[in-house]
C-alpha cells in the first residue's frame, strides 16, 4: 500500500484516495474478531468452557484495541502525517466496545448477576479492582466522544481524555495480576504500554 | 488466532513475537484449528485404545451426569504440553509414553525401577466415577479406570519413617511447555501417608474404559477427588516415601495461593478465583445454550467430606489450606 501511495504522490495527483477508505477498512478490521468470536460460539469452536473463552478473548481484544488506540499519537509523530488522527475516535470506541463486552460477559454469564459474588471479587481480588477502575475511567470517555462534546468541553475534553493512559495501565495491570503461570502475553502488553506512555513522557520533557 | 490476526490487519509483530503467541492462554487458536466445520480436530477425538481385562464398578462412584469424553480430553491443564487449555490435546502426540518406568524409592523395603507392566499387573481395574474440581472454579465428572494407590504402596512396604509420599511427572526436554520455565520441572506433588493410603485415592491408567490419553496424564496418574485438580499429578515417573513434607510445584510457584493440602474448600478464598461456586463442564460445547449453564455451590472437600474429613480433624484448614 505504501508503495502505491508513494507512486501516487510522485505522479502529483491531488487527493489521496486511500485515505477516504481508511476509516471503513479499519472499521471492518476492528469488527472482524467480534464476528469471528460469534461464529466460533455458534459452531462450538470455543471448546468445553465457552464462558471462560469469551471472557479471556474479549479481555485480550479490549487490551489490544486500547494499545492500538494509544499508538495513534506516536504514529502521527513518527510519520509526521495527520491521517492517524482520523482513526483515533473509532479505535477508542472499539476498545470500549470490547471492554463493554468483556464486562457484560463477566457480570451476566460468568457471575450471573450474583451481587454477593461480584462484591467478593471486588473486595478480595485486586485484579478485579484494577479492571473496574479501567472500566469506570473509560465510561465517561466513551460518553464524551461525540463532536458536540468535544466542542462543548474544549480544553477540559483533552485533559479528561488523558484518562485513557490510566485506564490503559489499569487494564494491563489487571491482566498481569490475574495471569497464572504463563506471564509472557501480559508482560508483552506491559512492555508495549511502557513504550507508548514513555513516548509521550519523553515528548513532554522536551 | 495468528491467522485471523492477519485477516484483521493487526500484524502480530506489532504486538509480540509470533513465537510467543503459541503459548497464549486463549481458546481461539483451538477454534481456528477446528476450522470452518466447527469440530475440534484433535488426537483425542480419535478412538482410544480399549483397556484389556474386566473393569469392576466401584461403590465410591457418583451417579452424577458424566462430562463428555470430548470435554474431558480437550480441556486440560498439563503445562508440560502447553499452558492453553487446548494445548495438551493438540500436543499430545509429543509425549513419549513407551517405554515407561516408575521409580519407587525412599523409606521402603522394596524400592526399584518398575516397568509400567510391573506396576499394573497385580491390580484389578476399577471404574471410579469421580467429581473433579479445578482450582480455576470449573469441574467435571470423570469415569476413571484404575486401582487404589494404597495397593501399590503396600507392595513397596514403606517403613515407619515414611510420613509422606512424593510424586514426580516425567520431564521430556522437547515438550513445548518444558522448553519454557512456566513452572519448575519436574512437576511435583505430594500427599501425607494417610491421604495416600485412603481408599478414595486412585492411580488411574484409563478413563471411559480406554487407555489414558496423553493430555490426561498417560500412562499413569494420580486422582485425589477431594483435592483441587492440580494435586492429581499426571504421567507419574517417581514415587518416593519421605520423612518430611515434600515440595509441590504449585506451592513453590505461589505459596499463598496453593497450599500443600489443597483440599477443595468453598470457605477458603483464593486470590484469583472465588471457591464458593463452580461451573460444571458437561459436554455441551456449542450454541447459545452453553452460555447459560448455572454455577453450582462448591461442596466442602468436593463432596467427599464424609469419607475424608476425619483425616484433618483438629487442623485449621484456613492455615493448612
Amino acid at each position: 500500500m505504501s508503495e502505491s501511495i508513494a507512486a501516487t504522490n510522485r505522479l502529483g495527483l491531488p487527493a489521496l484516495r486511500w485515505q477516504s477508505i481508511l476509516k471503513p477498512v479499519v472499521f471492518v478490521l476492528a469488527l472482524t474478531p467480534f464476528v469471528y468470536l460469534v461464529q466460533s460460539l455458534l459452531t462450538g469452536g470455543l471448546g468445553p468452557n465457552p464462558i471462560d473463552a469469551l471472557t479471556d478473548t474479549t479481555g485480550t481484544l479490549a487490551i489490544r484495541m486500547l494499545l492500538i488506540s494509544l499508538c495513534v499519537t506516536p504514529l502521527r509523530g513518527l510519520l509526521k502525517k495527520t491521517w492517524p488522527l482520523k482513526l483515533r475516535r473509532m479505535l477508542g470506541l472499539f476498545a470500549f466496545f470490547y471492554v463493554f463486552l468483556h464486562v457484560s460477559i463477566y457480570l451476566v454469564l460468568d457471575q450471573q448477576l450474583d451481587v454477593a459474588a461480584i462484591w467478593e471479587d471486588l473486595a478480595e481480588r485486586p485484579y478485579i479492582l484494577a479492571g473496574t477502575m479501567a472500566l469506570l475511567i473509560l465510561i465517561p470517555l466513551a460518553g464524551t466522544s461525540t463532536r458536540g462534546m468535544v466542542k462543548r468541553l474544549g480544553k477540559r475534553w483533552v485533559s479528561l481524555h488523558r484518562g485513557v493512559y490510566v485506564a490503559g495501565a489499569a487494564a494491563v495491570v489487571h491482566y498481569v495480576w490475574l495471569a497464572k503461570g504463563d506471564l509472557i502475553e501480559p508482560f508483552v502488553y506491559l512492555a508495549i504500554l511502557i513504550v507508548l506512555l514513555g513516548y509521550r513522557f519523553v515528548k513532554l520533557l522536551r | 488466532m495468528r491467522d485471523w490476526m492477519k485477516v484483521a490487519g493487526i500484524h502480530s509483530s506489532e504486538i509480540t513475537d509470533e513465537r510467543l503467541f503459541r503459548q497464549r492462554r486463549q481458546l481461539l487458536q483451538a477454534a481456528a484449528a477446528a476450522g470452518v466445520t466447527g469440530l475440534i480436530a484433535s488426537p483425542a477425538s480419535a478412538a482410544g485404545t480399549q483397556l484389556s481385562g474386566p473393569i469392576v464398578k466401584s461403590p465410591f462412584s457418583t451417579d452424577e451426569e458424566l462430562s463428555s469424553l470430548e470435554t474431558v480430553t480437550t480441556y486440560n491443564n498439563f503445562y508440560e504440553l502447553g499452558t492453553d487449555k487446548g494445548d495438551p490435546a493438540r500436543n499430545a502426540d509429543q509425549l513419549k509414553t513407551e517405554p515407561w518406568s516408575v521409580t519407587i524409592d525412599g523409606e521402603c523395603a522394596k524400592p526399584g525401577v518398575f516397568t509400567l507392566e510391573d506396576i499394573l499387573k497385580p491390580h484389578a481395574i476399577e471404574e471410579r466415577i469421580y467429581r473433579m474440581r479445578c482450582v480455576e472454579a470449573w469441574s467435571m465428572v470423570i469415569p476413571w479406570n484404575g486401582f487404589p494407590l494404597a495397593d501399590l504402596i503396600k507392595r513397596a512396604e514403606p517403613n515407619s519413617k515414611a510420613k509422606y509420599v512424593a510424586f514426580e511427572t516425567v520431564v521430556q526436554e522437547d515438550l513445548p511447555g518444558v522448553k519454557r520455565n512456566v513452572l519448575q520441572w519436574p512437576y511435583r506433588e505430594g500427599l501425607r501417608m494417610d491421604e495416600a493410603m485412603h481408599p478414595l485415592t486412585l492411580m488411574a491408567m484409563g478413563l471411559y474404559g480406554e487407555e489414558l490419553p496423553a493430555q490426561n496424564g498417560a500412562p499413569l496418574r494420580l486422582v485425589v477427588p477431594w483435592k483441587y485438580g492440580y494435586k492429581s499429578i499426571k504421567s507419574v515417573v517417581r514415587i518416593s516415601f519421605v520423612e518430611k513434607q515434600p515440595e509441590t510445584s504449585w506451592n513453590m510457584a505461589g505459596p499463598s495461593e496453593y497450599g500443600f493440602y489443597s483440599n477443595v474448600n468453598p470457605d477458603r478464598s483464593h486470590p484469583r478465583w472465588s471457591q464458593a461456586k463452580e461451573r460444571r463442564l458437561s459436554g455441551d460445547t456449542g450454541g447459545l445454550s452453553s452460555l447459560f449453564s448455572s454455577k453450582s455451590e462448591t461442596r466442602f472437600m468436593n463432596g467427599y467430606a464424609e469419607q475424608v474429613a476425619s483425616l484433618y480433624e483438629g487442623m485449621d484448614l484456613q492455615k493448612f489450606h
